[in-house]
């Protein structure tokens, strides 16, 4: 609980900024982060980095709850950041949360 | 945990084609009687090993060749710890220990640890570059090193290291082999037929060096070449260690098994402890270890046999009949049992050195002994019968050495089709499935197509090559009701092919993506990432000026108007006409360089110049300062017309015989913006010395004296093409309408991401000649739909994005959070 309480939630703009079946980059501290937003405008957020070779999950293509990673074709779920069998890894989840139509990502207090 | 009878527990360690196949038969004889926990090394399901080289070749995707998806374990709730392989086994406790450092308690162990490259000590090893030719890591290394690098070298001129080798050179690497005998693959070849093929391979381009000894892998932070022990020294800049395997048997070492090469094991898989299983390369059976599929197969479904049932009958496992085929396209290789005649023995032999045909066959006691053939192994599955099941063939020996058809002739053992073969013919070498198990599951579980008996038999899913009669299987049990194999949905998204798609597009008025879906019953709310893009094309060409393009539904190089490279930059080729470009727009593209300090500038295969290194964010800028020089977008990055290659033509060659350069302008003129199934390239030449390589584009243009020959189909890449010729022409306006009406055909009627060369050589050229060179009107009327098209594809999307004071949401951050 301590913790949740300590979150810093960053605002990076509103659900229109994005396009549906797309995704937006911002830019933190620990590398670029892709935001993504779903046919029914679900908003998530993963590390822009693919588990298998580093590709930019940010510029794939968006489908359901997935993204196509550009450089290998690897699948992702955009909620959890998991690859879709047969391949493992994981790209980092960040934590987003929308009030009153804008996106808020969830930074650790150990990064400030 | 509330189960009426507690499940026992079963550790499975190794999740590779052994493992899982022994899961796979022990399922299907008792399902519930284990709890089952699989530890695998690899972080990946379990796939089949031995078409890695077809990966390594181009011809399928690691996706392809997976045997077993993730979903699969969850079905027949296995619980699979991938990535995590197990480091200490104890047999007092009956418990497993793996590197995480989780501890899994068993009642029964099954051992499938497989086998690992053989590594002789030598220094330099553990250079980067060297790796070996056994799992997915070392292919993704090998891929990833064929992409930068040029050169290869290959220890092990067997059947692993000659498939690494072929792979290699298929991804454009200078390949050197360096083998320690003199002859090629000679534990599976004679030496004639081990020359024949060493002849074919070297005139592929690999170069052998035989009776070499590595003595040294060398080089400064990576690998540079290997040092032979007679002085020889071979520069490379990766080293693939291929001389073979050895069973991996640390872990039973480790837990006092009784071992000598392999585990040993009786005729049950039983190790020395009663209650620890193996299969598969790790084991040693009666003296013998084994590194080809169809035996490991054999051995796990006995294992099965005797996890399912603790006393189970039968005889048990006897030992395998081995036989094996190169898997490099082309070169037909066949080989089985002992073919180098001892005493007791007599050889047949057939050489025709014009057809490189060599067969070989050793018989004693009037049976087949072994069999070689090189070149033609039509008979292969035929003598491979004769040998596994010792038939008597003193009868036909005469006519033996040619083969079924000649024997059937002569009025012996006339097995002449499929229908007559007898039930225990075996059908698939690989799973070992005989023709009765194939025909009786067909009936009884009322089978249709080939992948239903595939995944029913397991007939024909491993290297593919029985797949013609399994077919003929098929179509002999059910008579008429077989249908050839049905073209496949385009995707998992649709069961629909790519024709279908496109004619309900037409035929429905379906204007836009989700209409589609809608209207076709797409079974994913918003499809994926391979029918998004065939469809945003489909609808495209089929309602040109009323379809509006989507983005999203765009790979990122099309919705970002470059090329994403492996760092996430992106590379900008502007266009230059016919390869045309003048001091000016050099300046600009020199300046531009400078500017944004681009990393990198390279010449292209299509007469043109490469910016490499751009930021998604500088594309911009990068296109206005390009744009104010009067230069567009080259389309490099699109399922597009890229470029048309010329020569400099009768304008300054001696040679010349037409003006190439201004006939290559008028039709890139003409061409440029075009979308397409696939990348599209056009080349003109002059003359017939072909300076442009017009014969192996897309659409090539030839000058001769009295016009102009047209060549359609070729490529270069994995699969080189020549082109063949569509017909010839006498004008350049002729040239310019045949090669609309030719692209506009390929538009309308190729599979997405099918290029012209294999979409031709589904349809035929015939076919082509017909549309385009005999139908007159037809070929008119394409034309038309063509330049209509174009009115509104030739829009600069340089021009459009790059905006003076503010660019396209898609190319800036959304957030700075620092």
């Amino acid at each position: 609980m301590s913790e949740a309480a300590a979150a810093i939630w960053f605002d990076v703009g509103t659900i229109a900024d994005i396009p549906k079946l797309g995704a937006r980059v911002v830019a933190s501290r620990e590398g670029p982060i892709a935001v993504f937003r779903t046919a029914s405008d679900r908003i998530f957020a993963l590390r822009d980095k693919c588990p298998h070779r580093g590709g930019p999950l940010s510029q794939g293509i968006v489908h359901g709850e997935h993204v196509t990673c550009p450089l290998h074709g690897w699948n992702i779920a955009l909620a959890t950041g998991q690859a879709t069998a047969p391949d493992i890894g994981c790209a980092a989840a960040i934590t987003v949360r929308i009030e009153a139509g804008r996106i808020q990502l969830r930074f650790s207090p150990s990064a400030e | 945990m509330n189960m009426m009878h507690k499940k026992q527990r079963l550790a499975v360690i190794g999740n590779g084609m052994a493992g899982m196949r022994c899961v796979e038969e022990l399922l299907k004889r008792d399902a519930l009687r284990y709890r089952i926990t699989v530890f695998g090394a690899e972080p990946h399901t379990n796939y089949d090993r031995i078409m890695l080289s077809s990966v390594l070749a181009g011809e399928k995707e690691i996706d392809q060749i997976v045997i077993n998806p993730l979903s699969w374990y969850g079905e027949n709730e296995i619980r699979l710890f991938a990535g995590d392989g197990v480091v200490a086994v104890d047999r007092t406790l009956k418990t497993v220990t793996a590197e995480s450092g989780r501890v899994e308690p068993y009642d029964k162990l099954l051992i499938a640890t497989g086998s690992r490259p053989i590594v002789p000590p030598i220094p330099g090893l553990d250079l980067p570059g060297v790796c070996a030719f056994r799992d997915i890591a070392d292919i993704e290394q090998m891929i990833g090193a064929s992409e930068q690098y040029k050169r290869a070298i290959v220890i092990g001129g067997g059947l692993l290291g000659l498939e690494a080798a072929n792979g290699l050179l298929k991804r454009g690497m200078s390949v050197a082999v360096v083998h320690l005998m003199d002859t090629l693959m000679e534990r599976q070849l004679d030496p004639v037929a081990g020359g024949l093929l060493q002849r074919e391979l070297d005139g592929r381009g690999l170069n052998f060096f035989m009776n070499g000894q590595t003595e040294e892998i060398f080089g400064e932070t990576r690998v540079q070449g290997v040092r032979l022990a007679d002085g020889r020294e071979i520069p490379g800049d990766l080293v693939v260690m291929a001389i073979g395997i050895r069973p991996n048997v640390e872990l039973a070492k480790k837990c006092d098994l009784d071992i000598n090469r392999g585990i040993i094991v009786d005729d049950t898989m039983r190790t020395s402890d009663r209650d620890i299983f193996a299969v598969g390369e790790c084991v040693e059976h009666r003296g013998r270890t084994y590194g080809l599929v169809a035996p490991l197969y054999e051995m796990a479904k006995i294992c099965a046999e005797h996890l399912a049932e603790d006393n189970a009958p039968g005889a048990g496992y006897t030992g395998s009949v081995l036989s094996t085929k190169l898997k490099v396209t082309g070169v037909d290789l066949f080989s089985a049992g002992n073919f180098i005649p001892g005493e007791d023995c007599s050889d047949l032999t057939f050489h025709d050195s014009a057809r490189q045909v060599y067969k070989k066959l050793v018989l004693r006691d009037g049976r087949l002994e072994g069999v070689v053939l090189y070149g033609d192994v039509a008979d292969s599955g035929w003598y491979f019968e004769l040998l596994r099941k010792r038939e008597d063939v003193t009868a036909y020996r005469d006519g033996l050495l040619f083969g079924q058809n000649i024997v059937a002739a002569m009025g012996n053992a006339p097995k002449t089709s499929v229908a007559d073969l007898p039930g225990d013919y075996q059908i698939c070498g690989c799973n070992g499935v005989c023709k009765s198990t194939i025909t009786d599951t067909i009936a009884a579980k009322s089978l249709t197509t080939l992948d239903e008996v595939r995944a029913h038999t397991k007939a024909s899913a491993s290297c593919g090559s029985c797949t013609h009669l399994v077919e003929a299987l098929l179509k002999v049990t059910l008579g008429t009701t077989f249908e050839e194999a049905a073209p496949a949905g385009m995707c998992k998204c649709t069961p629909l092919t790519h024709e279908d798609v496109r004619r309900r597009i037409k035929d429905e008025a379906l204007k836009s993506i989700p209409a589609a879906m809608s209207a076709l019953g797409w079974r994913t709310p918003d499809g994926c990432a391979s029918c998004r893009p065939a469809l945003n094309f489909y609808l495209l060409c089929a309602w040109p000026g009323e379809y509006h393009d989507d983005a999203q539904s765009r790979f990122i190089n099309e919705r970002a108007h470059a090329n994403i490279q492996k760092d996430g930059t992106f590379s900008v080729i502007p266009r230059m006409w016919g390869g045309t470009t003048n001091a000016r727009e050099l300046r600009a593209i020199a300046d531009v360089v400078d500017k944004y300090a681009i990393p990198a500038v390279k010449l292209t295969g299509g007469q043109r110049i490469d910016m490499l290194g751009v930021s998604k964010q500088q594309l911009p800028a990068v296109w206005r300062d390009l744009n104010a020089a009067g230069m567009v977008s080259g389309h490099a990055y699109g399922k597009a017309l890229r470029t048309v290659k010329t020569c400099v033509g009768s304008e300054w060659c001696r040679f010349g015989v037409q003006d190439s350069t201004a006939m290559g302008i008028a039709l890139e003129k003409m061409t440029w913006g075009s979308w397409h199934p696939h990348k599209v390239k056009l080349a003109v030449s002059g003359c017939p010395r072909n300076c442009a390589e017009a014969t192996i584009k897309d659409f090539g243009v030839i000058a001769v004296e009295s016009g102009w020959e047209l060549l359609v189909g070729g490529n270069g890449g994995i699969k080189l093409r020549g082109t063949e010729l569509l017909c010839k022409v006498a004008t350049s306006a002729e040239v310019l309408e045949y090669c609309g009406a030719f692209l506009q055909l390929y538009r309308e009627e190729a599979r997405y991401l099918d290029r012209t060369a294999p979409w031709i050589e589904r349809v035929g050229l015939d076919y082509v000649k017909t549309r385009i060179v005999e139908d007159e009107t037809g070929r008119k009327a394409l034309y038309a739909r063509f330049l209509y098209a174009q009115k509104f594809a030739q829009i600069d999307p340089w021009e459009q994005n790059a905006v003076q004071d503010k660019p396209k949401a898609e190319f800036r951050l959304l957030a700075e959070a620092n």
